[in-house]
């Protein structure tokens, strides 16, 4: 059936099976592909997206359920003040090696940053833990969290 | 492409003009192609358009190893352009155009060091040729500034956009001839440069596997035994065929050259069913439907207890085969002063790419076209000819990033799977794995058993080592990088050294795992070698030093270890690491240290942990010295590759194995096959000690030593010597 979603404050049409998670409906139906597949188990942050501005795992959210929830993805960070900065510190750090996971990584600091803005290392560790890097570069990531909130960096 | 076919080839260093500018390249292909009178641009890895920017063409395969962005580096550097100017366009395959294009064994660097600063500086002096011919004066008039060349006399300048055109003329001179930069003047090699599509992660633009997407597109879901090799006796396809959005089933039977017992198993189209669908997620549901029962194969009586049983069995028995016997090992160690003698095992383990397999391919015209995160095209591409039985020039296969490598995407399983399934559907298909199908169809890391003997004299000296390594075949041979060299440190350091070798026959496929082979004797031989130190209650550091002697160099190419320089970055790693301080850590707490030379890299690790008392183990930081040569060509990626090589050996230490029971993997995804998280990471400081040898590579040779240095710094932390991994509480509780 016909589901109306408000993606990075658009609204945006899939007709597609109610329980499709919306990670492939924005993948595969409506052609956002910077959300990412890694595990479909909630166990790796890849497919962390914004569902009113809380950091999800979009693997475990049935298109269905979703209703006028308004969700953020990779895509719309741009525009989001926040989500900038935390771009911005990615890019002068070079954080990414290959790059797969930090779509997850960034929507997952940017909800932690819009919250608290001057996270602690024990509160960059909660809310990053889950979120999988395989190339290992929590160091940059870190590095690039502390940047983007204006905090001393080592 | 070698340098050496560069010098053979001068004559046919190509130029193309067109609407776009100057296109130059370099052709390996014969004289015919040469003689075409319609010069054109093969190979090409260098254009400059009238506007002066210059598009650099990256030979090799992207995974994250950063070497989209290293090499044209290298191009530029000598082309004397502002790096603001270039534009890296990622090449096909073409081999015929770059030679061998791959991501492995940290080659890329030693093998185009020379080589692609050459390309750049043949550029260079075609372009400061057509503006001596425009000024009527000789070439060593001229000098260039970035983007720019000058006629020193009169000060006069010419973009090198303005150039471009005029150098069709030019003819190419011999890149031998060329006299390169000095390294002072460097404006890019050296400098930290961010990767180039660093925008593109950070914005979630398409750029991997996963993302590509063509017109009339379908998705791929496909199922495999999970008995290696089992074939489909029953699938319910007209179940999966019932799900809304499936098009079609496909049964697959397998290519029996890629089947256990005469094959090479899991390099070709193994027993499947794949689903075909609109949307991938209705690909998945129809797949799930399936229900497939699997035919009995005799893989399935395998086990990793079976195989430590084996292990056990054969060590207790005499070795299948000697591989090294210097001096007199059984004589060595009753003369010894003190013996020690320890069993040490490691697991299986995945490479876990975060981006699980998948491919894309479309057929067209008779023409096969593949999108494909491959490590390793050319090979993909002929493995995908043989098995759909079409020629290998009917294949394009265009590299996309990979969300990861490790040595994964050596192995093109996925890009043959995903041709057959194009062609049987009739449309162009991305087929995907799920997390556990990738878990579950790795290419492992395989496991090993070593049984050491060793012994020290009463000055401390380590006289006697005696390994007998247990290790898997596969067909009769020994199984993929499953391996040991008859030269492992410290044979040749040592006057007495037996190294024995049994084989268990296994039928899993195994191959390259970061580092491989190193990843896991490393954690073997720098434990043991530990154990010695204190033995001989030596300062493990200053043990280590020992050993190395005082030779600059101990045998010959390609297996000379430079000893001197393994030295170097042990003494660094002692200092800033503050070694010699380490007897004022508190209770629980320990240092270890660990050197390792591979991939041409010495490096040396220190490692600070603390042990709590249940067990748990927490790094607190490592230190690394290393010594790749006298350049770093960017610092960035050089910095990343490191710090993350040993954050990647500690998970694999702390965490990870892959088991078989019934000749199945047991673990499925992240739940039960772990990876390292941000909270368990640790400050990586990194010191590059700047030698006089030319640059080598740095995607692997940082990671072996992080293992034992951690497993080295829990036993001083501890008492406790781990000797076989993960490292579990249960070995460490209080």
């Amino acid at each position: 059936m016909a589901y109306t979603l408000n993606v990075n404050g658009k609204a945006l049409s899939a007709d597609v099976e109610g329980d499709t998670p919306l990670l492939w409906v924005l993948r595969d139906t409506l052609g956002m592909v910077g959300t990412k597949y890694g595990c479909g188990v909630a166990a790796c942050g890849a497919c962390t997206v914004h569902v009113d501005g809380q950091a999800m795992r979009s693997c475990q959210i049935p298109v269905e359920s979703i209703g006028k929830a308004k969700i953020s993805t990779i895509e719309g960070m741009s525009k989001n003040a926040v989500g900038k900065k935390v771009q911005a510190a990615w890019m002068e750090l070079d954080v990414a090696q290959c790059g797969y996971c930090q779509a997850g990584q960034i929507m997952s600091a940017t909800a932690l940053l819009a919250k608290t803005p001057k996270p602690t290392d024990a509160q960059i560790d909660e809310a990053m833990n889950g979120n999988i890097c395989r190339c290992a570069t929590y160091v940059r990531i870190r590095a690039a969290i502390k940047r983007a909130s204006g905090q001393k960096e080592a | 492409m070698t340098y050496h076919d560069l010098k053979a080839n001068r004559r046919q260093v190509l130029v193309s003009v067109s609407a776009g500018g100057l296109t130059l390249g370099f052709s390996l292909a014969g004289k015919a192609q040469a003689q075409d009178d319609a010069v054109r641009p093969l190979n090409a890895y260098v254009s400059v358009a009238p506007n002066g920017i210059v598009t650099i063409t990256a030979k090799n395969p992207e995974v994250g190893q950063g070497i989209k962005t290293m090499l044209p580096m290298l191009i530029a550097e000598e082309l004397d352009v502002a790096w603001e100017d270039v534009r890296i366009v990622q090449a096909d395959n073409d081999p015929k155009a770059f030679g061998r294009q791959f991501a492995g064994g940290s080659m890329a660097t030693p093998l185009h060091w020379d080589e692609l600063r050459r390309v750049g500086a043949v550029a260079r002096a075609m372009l400061i040729q057509a503006a001596a011919t425009a000024w009527n004066c000789g070439p060593a008039d001229c000098v260039t500034a970035p983007g720019e060349v000058i006629h020193k006399p009169s000060g006069k300048k010419r973009s090198y956009g303005s150039l471009a055109l005029a150098c069709a003329s030019v003819t190419p001179p011999d890149p031998k001839s060329l006299t390169l930069k000095d390294p002072k003047t460097y404006r890019i090699i050296g400098k930290p440069m961010a990767q180039y599509d660093v925008e593109k992660i950070v914005t979630g633009q398409p750029l991997f596997g996963i993302d590509q997407v063509r017109p009339g597109m379908l998705y791929a879901s496909i199922v495999k035994a999970p008995v290696f090799g089992a074939k489909v006796a029953s699938a319910d396809v007209e179940a999966a065929k019932a799900v809304k959005g499936v098009k079609k089933v496909i049964v697959i039977d397998g290519d029996p050259n890629g089947l256990f017992p005469t094959g090479n198993i899991g390099q070709g189209l193994l027993p499947s069913v794949a689903v075909v669908a609109d949307s991938w997620w209705a690909a998945k549901k129809g797949r799930d439907r399936l229900n497939v029962k699997w035919a009995d194969h005799p893989t399935q009586a395998q086990s990793t207890k079976s195989f430590a049983e084996q292990a056990a069995a054969l060590n207790a028995g005499a070795p299948q085969r000697n591989a090294r016997n210097d001096g007199d090992v059984a004589a060595a160690l009753k003369a010894s002063a003190k013996t020690v003698e320890a069993a040490y095992s490691y697991p299986f383990l995945s490479h876990a790419n975060l981006e699980p397999q998948n491919c894309t391919a479309e057929f067209k015209d008779g023409k096969l076209e593949i999108w494909a995160p491959t490590q390793n095209p050319e090979p993909g591409r002929q493995l995908t000819a043989r098995t759909l039985g079409i020629k290998p020039e009917d294949i394009t296969v265009h590299m996309v990033r990979g969300g990861g490598g490790f040595g994964r995407r050596l192995a093109n399983d996925y890009m043959v799977e995903a041709a057959w399934v194009a062609r049987e559907a009739g449309a162009p298909v991305k087929l995907l794995w799920t997390r556990e199908d990738d878990m579950a169809h790795d290419h492992y890391r395989p496991g090993g058993y070593h049984y050491l003997k060793g012994g020290v004299d009463a000055q401390g000296n380590l006289i006697a080592l005696q390994d007998h390594f247990v290790t898997f075949s596969q067909n009769g041979a020994i199984a993929a990088s499953a391996g040991m060299p008859a030269t492992e440190f410290p044979a040749r350091f040592v006057p007495n050294v037996k190294y024995d070798v049994s084989m268990i026959p296994m039928a899993i496929p195994t191959g390259p795992l970061r580092a491989p082979g190193s990843n896991a004797l490393s954690f073997v031989f720098q434990s043991f070698i530990d154990e010695m130190a204190h033995a001989a209650g030596a300062d493990p550091l200053a043990f280590q030093i020992k050993l190395l002697g005082d030779q600059a160099v101990v045998g010959q190419p390609p297996a000379a270890f430079g000893a001197g320089r393994m030295r170097g970055v042990l003494k660094a790693a002692g200092e800033m690491s503050g070694w010699d301080k380490r007897g004022k850590l508190p209770k629980g707490e320990g240092m270890g240290v660990a050197c390792y030379y591979s991939h041409q890299g010495y490096f040396a690790e220190v490692a600070h942990v603390a042990v709590a008392d249940d067990g748990s183990v927490k790094v607190k930081k490592v230190w690394v010295a290393a010594d790749v040569g006298h350049t770093i060509i960017n610092p960035h990626g050089a910095l990343n590759q490191v710090q993350g090589s040993v954050l990647d050996g500690v998970s694999e230490a702390l965490h990870q194995q892959i088991t078989i029971d019934g000749g199945a993997v047991q673990q499925s995804n992240f739940t039960d096959y772990p990876l390292m998280r941000i909270a368990e990471s640790f400050p990586v400081e990194v010191k590059f000690l700047k030698t006089e040898f030319p640059p080598t590579g740095l995607g692997e040779p940082a990671l072996p030593p992080a293992l034992p240095a951690v497993t080295n710094a829990i036993f001083a932390a501890t008492g406790k010597r781990i000797r076989s991994l993960p490292i579990t509480p249960d070995m460490l509780k209080a």
